[in-house]
Parts: structure tokens; C-alpha cells; sequence
């Protein structure tokens, strides 16, 4: 199995003040790994430090994807390159509708990998079917981005953009956060499709509940900018039952 | 899929080929021999244009009471814009290009090099049949002082329609232009409408005759090309009972240090059930960024809804000029008359604009629309100014104002000043105002979804301007969303 995702020793800050400080982490393609851990903990910093955020500094240490040093590429060629976070808070932007969002973004990450852009007919070809796989009202692709979305609207449209731009590495904060279970039931199938031997994803996420639907290979604890612990599928289940306090003290 | 401006993808070529043609690409000059007259502002200025166009007494007289009006009156200085006082007597008040003395009959007698310069700026001089759906325009342009073309007047003229210089008109349609100009816009109304009175130069004539729908669009394209010259364009634009036209404006003048006068008077007229649709492109040169040069648009717009159940829209996309003062306004005479304005007004660098509309409603079950959309970015400046004013006999009048402000940076400003003044209880009046900044995490969004950061500036005003860039004719719309984006060129980061 090779390594997609190699981070040593990541100390990042955001506005002076340091979130994550040493932190250690390998994902190998095929893999899924869940990340949990107390609130304010770092676990959202990690996702934008990976999607290249540019207010998060990373100070220390390095992130190596594909076998190439992250901090050379922006946000936008890191996407283009495979990477894709869902957003804990997805963001609104009104009067830009959801297709021609998609359609920009689909293919400025083909434009960036030189691949030709789609056309009209065959994007809509490639996004009908997906919307159809995430049971959304094709409505919803002529509204603006997000905007006046339910809290598992936005989430559920978070997915439904993993599914158009096919990415490699797939970072998903909290993405179970405010679904109900039929829609968490949708989304963990979305994200289920998209496994696959080259594939990566990583899971952020406070409950059980995504774990039941997406198998795990590796559990962390992220704690104070730190993994503090990593184990099989059973360290979640230990966690949703002794929480995080065992752990702090020990570390 | 339906025409909706926000579909357009961003141009292939992106946002760095287009900054580095275009910039201000209308910028250049066209060396072509003019006849100017000296510069300066007095009784004999006046006479002189009107004798070089061989006007009749009529209109001589117009204009000397306006010039006489003008004299008395005081530049306004209650807009939200500074600059240094003007010098009138700076300005020459007529130029035209040499080959135009003896009125070229037809585009081929027309000065080669006039031409050129309407084919760098993108604008059809000839007739020829457009692409299968799409519509063809009819295109007036004047240069400096004169008309140069006016193009399908035949076509226009099967339909009954008049379609030509106002020159012209004054000439061949004398009662037309006698009943109806200064009727909207009075000479004396304003400090600026009373100078355009006095020396207005040339612009389009527009007559739809009773129950004619315009078989095509009409448009036209001013340019000022001479140095330390004004352009005091006038357009009257007329449509009997149950007559309808769709007219463009675009606007674009070289680059220069100094600053330039464009002071214009339009007029519009809705008979019963008439509907005049009014789309402004505006590109004036906006000075540089550290606001050096540029044009000082200061313009009266006004329609009046004379008849019943008229209908004036008002499209206007600001992006260029130093200084825009404009209010295109409806006064809604008719009984369940209909006014619309939608603007678009985008200040980057020094640019300032004072802008909105005014919506007059006098008759029964008049009804508003204002939908307001200001983007500022780097030093520029911009103030949303709307009355709504409904007086006694409006029975059941209504308004919407929408005004929306975009901040971009956080050393530009905006400002709303919203007027309203009703005199019957029935009117039932709503206003909804926002200012908000391109945020960080919007940006972010879409850069990690691959989207460039200048693309996702454009995006996010494209969708911004959305309501009103869907009231533009298709292909408006496509440009004002080049401008849009080649405007805000080096806004963020
Ligand atoms: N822009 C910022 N300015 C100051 N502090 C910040 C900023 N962004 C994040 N932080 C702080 O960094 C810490 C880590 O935040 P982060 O969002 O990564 O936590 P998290 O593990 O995702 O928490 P949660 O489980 O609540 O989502 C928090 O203390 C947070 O307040
Ligand atoms: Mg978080």
C-alpha cells in the first residue's frame, strides 16, 4: 500500500496563537481514518492547514502528499491535485448558483491538470447522476451556493461536490454534524462510493453513529494539537463510552 | 438553458489574458483630423453650434434661455463626490471629425479610419446578417460632437420606426422634436441638464409610431476622442400607444491625464400601454489608480410615464468614469404606470460615484422598482441616492427598494441615502438595504474547490449583480460581466 499522506512534527498557528503543536499522522491510499477528539482541539485547524488556508501558518514541520511537499501549492492546486475538505461550516454565496459553481471548479481543476473542460451537456450528464445518488431536488442546482440551505442541506451539498470533483484525499469535518439519520444514511453511502484502493479519506467526527455506516481502518485522538492515541475500529467505541478525560491525563 | 447571466462561465482565457489586453482597452485615440472650435463658454458658443448644425429659430431660442438659465444657477454640490471646480471656459463645446462636414449619405462615404475605430471597440458599422438567433441592433455612434452612422435605418423605417441622429430629426422631423424635447427634462431642471440645453451636440432620436413594436435592438455608442473636449450627448426617445423598444447605451473615451466633461440629457416618452426598456453599459475612461484623469459624467435620465399603463425600465451598469452623478428617474403620470431602475455601480481605485434614482408616482396603482447594487473596491467611493415620492391622487401606490452594498478591502466606502416623501396613506412603501465584504471564508470556499482567487472575486459579484444583470439583453450582460471582472482587476490580495 503506499503512503498518501505523510505529516511529521505539524506545528501551524492561526492569529499568533499555536494549534497544532507536533502532530503526526500517515494515511496510506485505500485507507480510512477517523480523527476525534475534544472540541477546540485542532481538529478543523488540521483540515484547513491540508486545504491550504492561507491564515493558518504552519511553523514547523511538513506534510508530504503523493510524495510531494504540500506548502509549495495553494488551496486552488492542492484541489486540482486531489484534495478535497468538507467544510464543518459550509459557506453561502448568493446569486451563483450550485451548477455553475460546480461547473467552474470542475473544470479550473481540469484546466489545472490539463485535461479538457467539459461541455454543457456532458457536465450536466456527470452532475444529474450524482444528484440523483445524493436524493437531492434537482431544484437545489439552480439555487445559489448554499444559500438559505437546512444545516444537512449544506452538509448533504458538501458531499454531493466530493462526488462531482472526484478527489484523492478526502478530508470531511463533521460532515455527520446536523444530518438527520436518513440523510446520514445518504452521505455515508457517498462516502462509502467513493472508496477505493487509491483513495484516501479522512473522517472528523464526534460520534459512533458515521463509524457504524463508514467502516474505519485507523481511530486517532486528536487532543491539544496533538494525536494522542491511534487504534482499530473498537477506540471509537471506547471513547463514546469513557470520553476524552482518561486520555487527557495521560497525556 | 435559459439565459441567466450568472451561467456564463468565466472566460476561458482567464482573468490574467484579460488583464493584460485589456485593462482599459478602449483607451486608445483615433488620429483623425477635427474641427474644433476654440475653447470656451458664452452667447456666441452657443449660436455658433447652432448655426454649424443649421438649426431653426426654435431651437436656437431653446437653447440661448437655457444658456441664459445656466448663468444664474449654481453647480450642485450636495453629492457624496469631491473634485476641483470646473473651468467652463476650458472646455470646447464642438468637435467633429473633418470628414463629417459634408455628411457622408452612406456608410462607404464614411472616413475608413471613424470605422476602424467602432471595429477595435467591438461595435458592427455593418449591416450584415447576424448568426442564426441572434437578433440583430441597430447602432448609432457618435464621435465627440456628431453622429458618424446610424445603421438598418431602411429596415427601421419599413417598421415605421425613426431611428437617427438628433440632428437629423431637428431636420426632417421638426413637430416631433419641437413637441417633445425639454418636455421630460425641462431646460432649466438642473445646473447640468440647463448647460446640455445650451450646447448639446448630438445624440440619438428614437420614434416608435402607435401599436409598432421595434423589430430590433437599438443602440448607441458614444465616444469622446478629442483632447479637453465636453460631449453634451441629448437623446429623446419617444413610443406612442402600445409602441415598445429596447434601447442600448455604451460609452467609452481614451486615456488621458485630464479630466473630461460628458454632461448628457435623455428623455424618454411612454404613451398608453407603451414600454421603453433603457440599458446603459457605461465605460468611460475612470482615471488611473492613482485618479488621474478620467471622465466627469454628470447626466439627467428621466421617462416619463405619460400614458396609462406604461412601462420605463432603466438598466444601467457603472463601471467606468472618474466621477459618475446620475439618477435615471420615472415620473409615473399613468394610471397603473410601471417603474423600474436596476443598477450595477462598481468604484475601484479613485472612482466615485453618486448614484440611485428617483420614482415620481402620481398616478393610480403606480408601481416601483428599485434594485440597487454598489461594489466598491480599493479607494473608491459610493453613495446610493433614491427618492420615492408619492403624491396625493396615487391611490394604491407601491415600491420595492432593494440596495445592496459590496465592499471589497476596507478602504473603499458606501452610503445610502434613501429618500421617501408620501403624501397618501394608501402607498405602501418597502425598503431592504445590506452592506457586505467579500469574506475570507468565500474566498476560501472557493479556492479550495480549485477555483482561482480573482475567478472567485468575479464569481462573487457576478452573483452579487445577479438580479440586475438578468434585465440586460444577453449579449449586455456578457460584457458587463467582462467589465465587471476586468475592472476589479488587483481588488483583493
Ligand atoms: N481564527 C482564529 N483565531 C483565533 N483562534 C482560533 C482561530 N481559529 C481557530 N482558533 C482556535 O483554535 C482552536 C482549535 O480550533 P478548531 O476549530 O481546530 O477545533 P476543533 O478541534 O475543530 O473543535 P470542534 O470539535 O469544536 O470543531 C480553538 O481554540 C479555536 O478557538
Ligand atoms: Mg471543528
Amino acid at each position: 500500500m503506499s503512503q498518501l499522506l505523510q505529516i511529521e512534527n505539524l506545528h501551524a498557528e492561526v492569529a499568533g496563537k499555536e494549534i497544532l503543536k507536533g502532530l503526526d499522522l500517515a494515511v496510506n491510499a485505500g485507507e480510512v481514518h477517523a480523527i476525534m477528539g475534544p472540541n477546540g482541539a485542532g481538529k478543523s485547524t488540521l483540515s484547513k492547514v491540508l486545504a491550504g488556508a492561507e491564515d493558518y501558518v504552519v511553523t514547523a514541520g511538513t506534510i508530504r502528499y503523493q510524495g510531494r511537499d504540500l506548502a509549495a501549492l495553494s488551496a486552488e492546486q492542492r484541489a486540482a491535485h486531489g484534495i478535497f475538505m468538507g467544510f464543518q461550516y459550509p459557506v453561502e454565496i448568493p446569486g451563483v448558483s450550485n451548477m455553475m459553481f460546480l461547473k467552474a471548479a470542475l473544470n479550473a481543476q481540469r484546466k489545472e491538470r490539463g485535461e479538457p473542460e467539459l461541455d454543457a451537456g456532458d457536465f450536466l450528464a456527470w452532475v444529474r447522476h450524482r444528484v440523483k445518488q445524493m436524493k437531492m431536488d434537482p431544484a437545489m442546482l439552480s439555487r445559489g451556493v448554499n444559500q438559505g440551505f437546512s444545516g444537512g442541506e449544506k452538509k448533504r451539498n458538501e458531499i454531493l461536490q466530493m462526488l462531482v470533483l472526484e478527489p484523492r484525499l478526502m478530508v470531511l469535518d463533521e460532515t455527520d454534524s446536523g444530518l438527520d439519520i436518513d440523510a446520514l444514511k445518504i452521505v455515508a453511502d457517498g462516502i462509502n462510493a467513493m472508496r477505493s484502493p487509491e483513495r484516501a479519506t479522512i473522517l472528523v467526527t464526534h460520534y459512533q453513529r458515521l463509524l457504524d455506516h463508514v467502516q474505519p481502518d485507523v481511530v486517532h485522538v486528536l487532543a491539544a494539537g496533538r494525536i494522542v492515541k491511534s487504534g482499530g475500529p473498537e477506540l471509537a467505541r471506547e471513547l463514546e463510552e469513557k470520553g476524552y478525560g482518561w486520555l487527557q491525563q495521560a497525556a | 438553458m435559459a439565459a441567466n447571466p450568472s451561467d456564463i462561465p468565466v472566460p476561458a482565457e482567464g482573468i490574467e489574458a484579460l488583464v493584460q489586453n485589456r485593462k482599459y482597452a478602449a483607451g486608445f485615440v483615433t488620429d483623425v483630423e477635427s474641427e474644433r472650435i476654440a475653447p470656451g463658454l458664452s452667447e456666441d458658443v452657443v449660436r455658433l453650434i447652432s448655426a454649424k448644425k443649421q438649426e431653426p429659430e426654435w431651437l436656437l431660442e431653446f437653447r440661448l434661455k437655457a444658456f441664459r438659465r445656466w448663468l444664474s444657477m449654481r453647480e450642485p454640490h450636495w453629492a457624496h463626490v469631491e473634485h476641483p471646480r470646473i473651468d467652463f471656459q476650458a472646455i470646447t463645446y464642438w468637435s467633429a471629425p473633418k470628414s463629417m462636414a459634408n455628411r457622408p449619405k452612406s456608410l462607404d462615404e464614411v472616413d475608413p479610419k471613424l470605422i476602424e475605430t467602432y471595429n477595435k471597440l467591438g461595435i458592427p458599422l455593418k449591416e450584415q446578417e447576424m448568426l442564426a438567433g441572434v437578433q440583430n441592433v441597430a447602432v448609432d455612434v457618435v464621435f465627440d460632437s456628431v453622429s458618424v452612422a446610424t445603421t438598418f435605418k431602411q429596415k427601421l423605417a419599413d417598421a415605421g420606426v425613426i431611428f437617427c441622429p438628433i440632428s437629423e430629426a431637428v431636420r426632417e422631423h421638426p413637430e416631433l422634436v419641437k413637441k417633445y424635447l425639454g418636455s421630460v427634462v425641462p431646460f432649466g431642471d438642473n445646473y447640468y441638464a440647463a448647460l446640455n440645453s445650451a450646447v448639446f451636440s448630438d445624440g440619438s432620436f428614437v420614434f416608435v409610431p402607435k401599436g409598432v413594436r421595434c423589430p430590433m435592438e437599438l443602440s448607441t455608442y458614444f465616444r469622446i476622442n478629442e483632447r479637453n473636449t465636453g460631449q453634451f450627448e441629448r437623446t429623446l426617445i419617444i413610443c406612442e400607444d402600445d409602441a415598445q423598444v429596447s434601447y442600448l447605451e455604451g460609452c467609452t473615451a481614451p486615456q488621458r491625464d485630464e479630466n473630461q466633461l460628458h454632461a448628457a440629457v435623455v428623455e424618454l416618452v411612454a404613451l398608453d400601454r407603451a414600454e421603453i426598456k433603457y440599458s446603459t453599459v457605461q465605460n468611460w475612461y475612470p482615471g488611473d489608480e492613482n485618479g488621474v484623469g478620467g471622465i466627469y459624467n454628470f447626466v439627467t435620465k428621466r421617462g416619463d410615464c405619460r400614458g396609462r399603463a406604461s412601462k420605463i425600465s432603466w438598466t444601467q451598469v457603472e463601471t467606468g468614469s472618474a466621477i459618475t452623478w446620475k439618477y435615471p428617474s420615472c415620473i409615473l403620470r399613468g394610471d397603473d404606470s410601471v417603474g423600474e431602475f436596476y443598477s450595477v455601480a462598481l468604484t475601484h481605485h479613485r472612482q466615485q460615484a453618486d448614484t440611485g434614482t428617483k420614482m415620481i408616482h402620481l398616478g393610480r396603482n403606480t408601481k416601483s422598482t428599485i434594485v440597487s447594487k454598489g461594489i466598491s473596491a480599493g479607494h473608491g467611493q459610493q453613495a446610493y441616492r433614491g427618492l420615492v415620492r408619492v403624491l396625493e391622487k396615487a391611490e394604491g401606490a407601491r415600491n420595492h427598494t432593494q440596495c445592496d452594498s459590496l465592499l471589497i478591502g476596507d478602504q473603499c466606502g458606501a452610503h445610502t441615502f434613501p429618500y421617501t416623501e408620501i403624501r397618501n396613506p394608501t402607498a405602501i412603501i418597502e425598503h431592504e438595504a445590506t452592506t457586505s465584504k467579500i469574506a475570507d471564508d468565500q474566498l476560501f470556499y472557493c479556492r479550495a474547490r480549485g477555483i482561482g482567487e480573482e475567478d472567485a472575486v468575479s464569481m462573487i459579484v457576478n452573483g452579487f449583480c445577479k438580479d440586475v444583470f438578468k434585465e440586460l439583453p444577453m449579449e449586455f450582460a456578457v460584457e458587463a460581466q467582462k467589465l465587471l471582472q476586468v475592472s476589479l482587476e488587483g481588488a483583493v490580495g
